[in-house]
């Protein structure tokens, strides 16, 4: 701690440094806080201890070899990333998904967000001193990652949207229990509400804290329940119906005050209408492909590399070259849990892009937290923070 | 309903370069930096297309090019359900205006785009570098930078903290060239396919 300013009678302030190993910085965020007593001035993040370079090292990988970087974005929803990169590669390539695939994109894009969401506002919960939500939601998590498991191998860092649909189909079984899954989260979910909705302390802390006015969730480039939090009805899986969400029917929760309280019932309630969506997509689910039947793409199925030489070829050039985009431009979007997630691509004709940007939402939000926090206390700094959703992998890249 | 004619007619009406460019399904304009202020401006003021909000800016570096970085501010307007792309041109001694007079988001975003590529911007309140390390020396997304950088850290054991130290690679970085006939989608043509035409 350092103190700044001359005589005692001046006003003296106070700069904090914040992080980046505190735990409530929810990753390694360095906040350099300037402090006039408890109150804040100025709240400059320092971000890019998680920074890896991903664009960079997109550019030397083929297209299938850079869907794994995407998991590791925002580690804690990696198919929604996963689902723009694939969606403006397949822009380039005008390539058709088959209904199956896009079906089970909307229905893990969904389980997605509730892993998103259940994360978020467990978290926030402890920040905020109760450590019940975390343990009930967690739960919940742990049985969506398993959900994962079984279609991609693998619990958090999936690679299982591809270009041309996804890796492998459903496992036997799974849409079952899924739909067991579905039910009884509705009651899980309740009950975490009955414990924070009109929480004493939960409302203490949240209500009136962190206000965003809706000019100011536009002018700082907010998406996503940040945006909805401030009462902007705007959702691109309803504006620009991407996959199968034309289909679905779903509502759109807004906020009315813009203050943190209004951010966490947005997340509750985008819970809920996961939840109808997956119900619908579980009802709907057509049979057949699961994967483009452009050869040129998709990799064939084991069993005909075993009798056909020209599957094996392709299997092989699939694995060691790639496939060639034609050259171009494109912007591919996603509503992301955290905001509106987009990798805007470059390809230059050959297997590798040639610059892949990578719109993180998180950037955006944690760049509004000096507006946010000034005038609040030290202690809300965390209230804020939380309520942004806020993950490093995406922010740093 | 298309709204690129409001904007051809401001252009033509104030005198502002601006080239109609065409990206995948996005209205786009190639914009001569000394034009982007106003443009952005009026994009975002004009009642008929409220671009409100800046989704995006970043840099693109093409090495062959007479102005080898290309700068793209990614629009959306809520009203029209629409995005907006502008791109801009830049040297690598060149000052492009800020916009964060217009866009407050638009901070950062030059930041980063000054952090990985060198690029300065004209009139934005900070200019640090914002993603890389203290301290470090040349913009990592330039095509002339190498992937694998040029210095590694480790901790020392007998000095008892973290130090620098140039890269040492124990194997030279590959980059596999795999240039062949095999085009993937859209087929492929080997010599003597068209005979068989």
């Amino acid at each position: 701690m350092k103190e700044t300013g001359k005589a005692s009678t001046e006003q003296k302030t106070t700069t904090i440094n914040f992080g980046p190993q505190h735990p409530a910085a929810h990753g390694v965020l360095r906040l350099i806080l300037e402090m006039d007593g408890e109150v804040i001035n100025k709240a400059d993040p320092h971000i890019g201890l998680l920074h890896r370079g991903t664009e960079k090292l997109i550019e030397h990988k083929t297209y299938m070899q850079a869907i794994p970087y995407f998991d590791r974005l925002d580690y804690v929803s990696p198919m929604c990333q996963e689902h723009s990169f694939a969606l403006a590669v397949e822009q380039l390539l005008k390539c058709e998904v088959p209904k199956r695939a896009q079906y089970i994109r909307v229905l893990f894009s969904e389980l997605t967000r509730i892993l998103n969401h259940t994360m978020n506002i467990g978290t926030q919960a402890v920040d905020l001193g109760a450590t019940t939500p975390l343990l009930w939601l967690f739960e919940e998590r742990e049985k969506i990652m398993e959900f994962y498991e079984r279609v991609s191998g693998s619990r958090m860092h999936a690679n299982y949207f591809r270009p041309g649909g996804v890796a492998a189909d459903l496992p036997e079984g799974l849409l079952e229990d899924i739909e067991v899954f579905n039910n009884q989260f509705l009651k899980q979910l309740a009950d975490v509400e009955t414990l924070l909705n009109n929480n004493r302390v939960w409302k203490q802390r949240l209500v009136g804290i962190g206000v965003v006015s809706q000019k100011q969730a536009m002018d700082w480039g907010f998406s996503g329940p940040m945006l909805r939090g401030s009462g902007i009805e705007w959702d691109l899986r309803k504006s620009n119906p991407y996959e199968v969400y034309d289909e679905m029917e779903f509502d759109v929760p807004v906020g009315k005050g813009g203050d943190c309280y209004d951010r966490y019932l947005v997340r509750i309630e985008e819970m809920y209408q996961s939840v109808r969506i997956i119900d619908q997509c579980i009802k709907k689910m057509p049979k057949g492909d699961v994967k483009s039947l452009d050869m040129k793409i998709s990799p064939p199925k084991r069993s005909d590399m075993k009798d056909s030489m020209e599957a094996l070829i392709h299997h092989f050039k699939l694995y060691t070259e790639g496939y060639d985009v034609p050259v171009g431009e494109t912007y591919g979007v996603v509503e992301a849990p955290k905001g509106e997630f987009g990798v805007y691509l470059y390809a230059d004709g050959t297997n590798k892009p040639y610059r892949c940007r990578i719109k993180a939402p998180g950037f955006a939000h944690l760049q509004g937290l000096d507006f946010m926090t000034r005038g609040h206390l030290m202690a809300d700094v965390v209230s804020v923070i939380s309520s942004l959703d806020i993950v490093f992998g995406e922010i740093d890249r | 309903m298309e709204f690129s004619h409001i904007i051809d007619e401001f252009a033509k009406d104030n005198d502002l370069n601006i080239i109609p460019i065409s990206i995948n399904g996005f209205i786009a304009y190639k914009v001569a930096s000394d034009s982007l202020l106003s443009i952005l401006k009026f994009a975002k003021e004009n009642t008929e297309l409220r671009f409100t909000i800046l989704t995006d800016l970043f840099a693109a570096d093409f090495p062959a090019r007479q102005h080898r970085f290309e700068v793209v501010y990614s629009l959306l307007s809520l009203k029209l359900n629409k995005r907006l792309l502008f791109k801009i041109e830049s040297g690598e001694e060149h000052q492009i205006p800020s916009v964060t007079s217009l866009y407050s988001a638009a901070c950062w975003y030059e930041r980063e785009a000054f952090d990985m590529f060198g690029i300065s911007f004209d009139g934005c309140p900070d200019m640090r570098r914002i993603l890389t390390d203290y301290g470090f020396i040349g913009h990592p997304l330039r095509k002339d930078f190498p992937v694998t950088g040029h210095l590694q850290v480790k901790y020392d054991e007998k000095l008892e903290k973290v130090i620098y130290e140039p890269v040492l690679l124990e194997q030279e970085f590959r980059n596999f060239d795999f240039a062949s006939p095999w085009q993937g989608p859209g087929g492929y043509k080997l010599p003597g396919d068209e005979k068989a035409e």
